[in-house]
């Protein structure tokens, strides 16, 4: 018998389907996006508003059924510049990341920034929600195409340190 | 001698700890409108409601759950929106049935830094193919590129009982319909009926040897216990359920290296636990297919005075990484009832039975 | 209440990019093994194994402790498999460490470990979930813009970043078992390299390791043997403690999450820690990207709120530099990441240097060290204190 190498490597591809589930609260949350509106979601122990909404208040633990909505604008907290490829991206890198704080809401989320060459990117912008059109509004985030300053003059950083 | 009350004889550890509260949610085959922290919320708040306490009156929070069963990595960490983990805790997680994270509790607990846990786990079914998604929690180089389901594995262990003149047939038969039909007097069974063994018995196969009966339903399910040491459990529950032996083993993995037959694990964790050493009033055994509750009581000695899953098991209700937890939280509820003075919980993890936790329970 | 433990017995593989040459149950033994020689024991002489692992998207593999039960000796006996993200080598730790200090267990053998070579690490960490935004680029791009709140609140020069990166580094030229061997690293060698996600270049990043850690961890009785045994000194842990805290929720401080000062103060207080910086002679401190060393310097109490970056601008946490108190002599997370092990290791390292056995990087007259893992978004916390005398 011939000498064989040994067999160091092998591919084990796999492949699982999911179904996810929203779940309640955030259900509320995507049906607001069908309508072009932010929904977020208000505990009623700490009155905080949270968006987009889980169900459950992190800190006290209830449940948040009090429905809040939300404008289309608010301060970016902070950010970042991505500029690295992976497996599963689907925006042109590189793309800014920032923390979107909406007004009214108590808790920033992650969205699309762009109108804006990466240098001039400040923490404190005012920004505004770009929506798609109507037509193309569905149960999903990406019924938002991405956010992009306002013009107004930036935040004054004690109006959003906490939120840092 | 507590004033409170007094605490029964240990055979693990060294200060008494009690199962004080239970709650689980409604067994489903499929939750489609909440998500896995709306799942945890009412039975979280439920737990504690019981015995009218807080998340401030835990020291430590234990769950568990697996990512491959929901989808995504760290899918933990949303779970603990359902607590509210503030001001920050003591909190840990385990890649396991909540039967562990119990364990896991129960050792802080005998430090004596803290007097009381909460411990829960979650786990949704419906989300993927369990069969396939169980198929990679195998040896990835040997066995998962087979692809066995665990349906077909558990048919490798019932056709080798069935070989070695061990009863599978009419036995199985008998223990599923009287899991069924005791899963009818439990509000949070998923499947239950009345059937007679022989009925069952002209059933098609699914995997031969086993016919449907035998086999685990599909469930989304959560459940949280909390813990209390010493003369808090008395604080909380007038009789408490307590832990006076807990141990688990895991045997080897491979299904090929094993007398599948017998389990050497239950038994060792069974002994080390103290099974053998009073009379067992009932025993809760996490048996998902119908011939491992044989090849368990066989291994815990467990003779016909013993009352055999009077939930109904988890033959009624399988949610997985809970099914295991809730045994305890059943054998619990038992003894709080005063049904049962001393009761014997079992949870298994692993293909055809590998890794299993016994605990035995008390009521003074 | 709780009865002493201490660390008997060290062991770890070299953290590669790719370790093609073992399959996963060969890269645990790898580690097991040794910790089980430098304790002059054998599988049999160990009552129970703790494993901990990141998510198992890593490798493909649901639960894979199940796999390896019998590559670890724990076939009849308890096995438990800890995951608590990023922290977890470190919980893991503190999980096998409490079977001893409960008086369940005499001498556990805890193994962490990743062989994210066998899968895309990248996706794992962000395998898209629906009904969220698929922006998330890995982990850096999470911590990013905390960085940038902290380069803000602090008043930070840009650069402190990147002498960190170039500290550690050096570091690790002295660890034959790091990843990372970088012997041109230099201030220059950082700032050129690509800027992965702003403010933090490619160099200021982890990498991704395949790797694996094991410790055993015994009871006094058994540490008394092991010394007898082998001459080798145990590590006396002084403190345990973990801290967890929801990932986001109105008001959330993410860069000194409140979570890292309550675990630090339970843990001094056990330890009798009153002044960290004099206390400590060093210290092994998840720092994944860069800028966590100034952050966690100030968290941890090492100094000031606001100075941690003057703290690392001195030169102090340098062992090069003969600081007066060396952060990460082993080069840290940022020279060797497999993640499901970093915590594991950075515990390790400090067993070794109060057993005086850290080789070439082992800082001279170690008593005490502090060693810290972070997990998830910064809200889950492992610390523990061992020291060469008994508490």
């Amino acid at each position: 018998m011939s000498e064989r190498e040994p067999v160091t490597m092998m591919d084990a591809t796999t492949r699982l389907e999911y179904v996810f589930t929203a779940g309640v609260a955030m259900s509320k949350n995507l049906h607001g996006y069908e309508q072009g509106k932010f929904i977020g979601q208000r505990c009623p122990k700490c009155k905080k508003v949270y968006v987009p909404s889980r169900g459950s208040c992190p800190t006290d633990g209830v449940a948040t059924d009090e429905i809040v909505e939300l404008p289309n604008t608010g301060t970016m907290t902070t950010y970042c510049v991505v500029n690295v490829p992976f497996a599963g991206q689907s925006i042109e890198i590189p793309y800014i990341c920032g923390q979107i704080l909406l007004d009214g809401a108590n808790l920033s989320f992650m969205g699309l920034i762009q109108e804006i060459p990466i240098d001039e990117i400040r923490m404190g912008m005012r920004v505004e929600a770009v929506w798609e059109e109507p037509e193309k509004w569905g149960p999903t985030l990406a019924s938002v195409k991405y956010f992009r300053p306002n013009g107004e003059p930036d935040a004054d950083y004690d109006t959003y340190k906490e939120y840092l | 001698m507590s004033p409170k009350g007094s605490f029964p004889e240990l055979t693990s550890g060294r200060r008494p700890v009690g199962v004080v509260s239970f709650a689980q949610y409604d067994n489903v085959r499929r939750e489609d409108a909440r998500n896995e922290v709306e799942m945890l919320l009412p039975v979280v708040t439920e737990v504690f409601g019981n015995i009218g306490i807080t998340k401030d009156d835990v020291g430590f929070i234990c769950s568990g759950s697996t990512d491959y069963l929901i989808g995504g990595p760290f899918s933990f960490v949303a779970a603990l929106d359902a607590v509210g983990v503030w001001p920050p805790r003591a909190e840990s997680h385990v890649e396991m049935d909540g039967a562990w994270a119990l364990y896991e509790a129960w050792v802080l607990l005998q430090e004596g830094e803290i007097d009381a846990a909460l411990v829960y786990a979650f786990g949704r079914s419906s989300m993927g193919d369990l069969s396939q998604v169980l198929a990679v929690q195998l040896d990835p180089y040997y066995l998962a590129p087979l692809w066995p389901d665990p349906t077909a594995l558990a048919a490798l262990q019932a056709q080798a009982m069935i070989d070695t003149g061990g009863g599978c047939g009419g036995a199985c038969a008998a223990g599923a319909r009287r899991s069924r039909k005791a899963a009818l007097s439990n509000p949070k069974a998923q499947v239950a009926y009345d059937r007679s063994a022989e009925a069952l018995l002209k059933e098609d196969y699914a995997v031969a040897p086993l016919r449907r009966h035998a086999l685990p339903p599909l469930t989304d399910g959560c459940a949280a216990v909390v813990l209390a040491a010493g003369d808090k459990a008395y604080e909380w529950c007038e009789r408490p359920a307590f832990i006076t032996g807990i141990d688990h083993r895991i045997e080897t993995h491979s299904v090929g290296a094993r007398d599948l037959t017998v389990s050497p694990s239950t038994r060792v964790a069974g002994e080390k636990a103290g099974v053998g050493a009073k009379k067992v009033d009932i025993a809760e055994l996490h048996a998902p297919f119908a011939h491992q509750e044989l090849i368990l009581s066989a291994a815990l000695g467990l003779g016909d005075g013993v009352s055999l899953n009077p939930s109904g098991g988890a033959l009624a209700a399988n949610p997985m990484m809970s099914a295991g937890l809730i045994r305890i939280g059943e054998a619990a509820q038992r003894i709080w009832s005063g049904d049962a003075d001393r009761a014997v919980a079992h949870a298994t993890s692993g293909p055809c039975l590998q890794q299993n936790l016994v605990a035995v329970l008390e009521g003074v | 209440m709780a009865e002493r433990c201490a660390v008997i017995g060290v062991g770890q593989t070299v953290c590669k990019s790719k370790r093609e040459d073992v399959s996963i149950a060969g890269l645990v033994r790898e580690a097991a093994v040794m910790a089980l020689e430098d304790a002059g024991l054998g599988f049999g002489d160990i009552d129970a194994v703790v494993v901990g692992k990141a998510p198992d998207m890593f490798e493909g593999v649901m639960m894979p402790e199940l796999y390896l039960a019998p590559a670890l000796g724990a076939v009849g006996k308890p096995m438990f498999r800890v995951h608590t993200a990023g922290s977890v080598g470190g919980s893991t730790s503190l999980v096998a460490a409490h079977l001893v200090a409960s008086g369940v267990h005499e001498r556990v053998l805890t193994v962490a470990f990743e062989k994210q070579s066998d899968s895309d690490a990248m996706w794992a960490l962000s395998v898209p979930q629906p009904f969220s935004a698929p922006l998330l680029a890995g982990a850096g791009g999470y911590f990013a813009p905390i960085i940038r709140s902290y380069m803000r609140r602090s008043g930070a020069p840009r650069d402190i970043g990147m002498m960190v990166a170039v500290k550690d580094r050096l570091h690790a030229l002295k660890n034959p078992y790091a990843h990372l061997h970088l012997p041109d690293i230099s201030m220059q060698m950082v700032e050129e390299s690509i800027m992965l996600w702003d403010p933090l270049h490619y160099l200021e990043s982890c990498p991704s390791s395949d790797g694996a850690a094991a410790m055993v961890i015994g009871s006094e009785k058994a540490a008394g043997s092991a010394q007898a045994a082998t001459g080798r000194p145990p590590a006396w842990i002084h403190g345990m403690a973990m801290r967890s805290e929801p990932t986001m929720f109105a008001g959330r401080d993410q860069v000194n999450p409140r979570a890292s000062r309550d675990c630090a103060a339970d843990l001094y207080k056990q330890a009798g820690i009153t002044n960290p910086r004099a206390d400590f002679d060093m210290a092994e401190v998840y720092v994944p990207f860069s800028w966590y060393e100034p952050m966690w310097l100030e968290s941890l109490g090492f100094c000031d709120e606001g100075d941690g970056w003057k703290l690392t601008q001195s030169g102090a946490t340098s062992m090069v530099e003969n600081g007066d108190i060396p952060w990460n002599c082993s080069g840290g997370v940022l020279s060797s990441n497999p993640i499901g092990a970093s915590g594991m290791l950075r515990f390790l390292e400090t067993a070794l240097q109060v057993r005086g056995l850290a080789g070439e990087h082992q800082v001279d007259g170690v008593r005490r060290a502090l060693g810290q893992a972070y997990g998830g978004g910064s809200q889950f916390f492992a610390m523990w204190v061992v020291a060469s005398e008994k508490p």
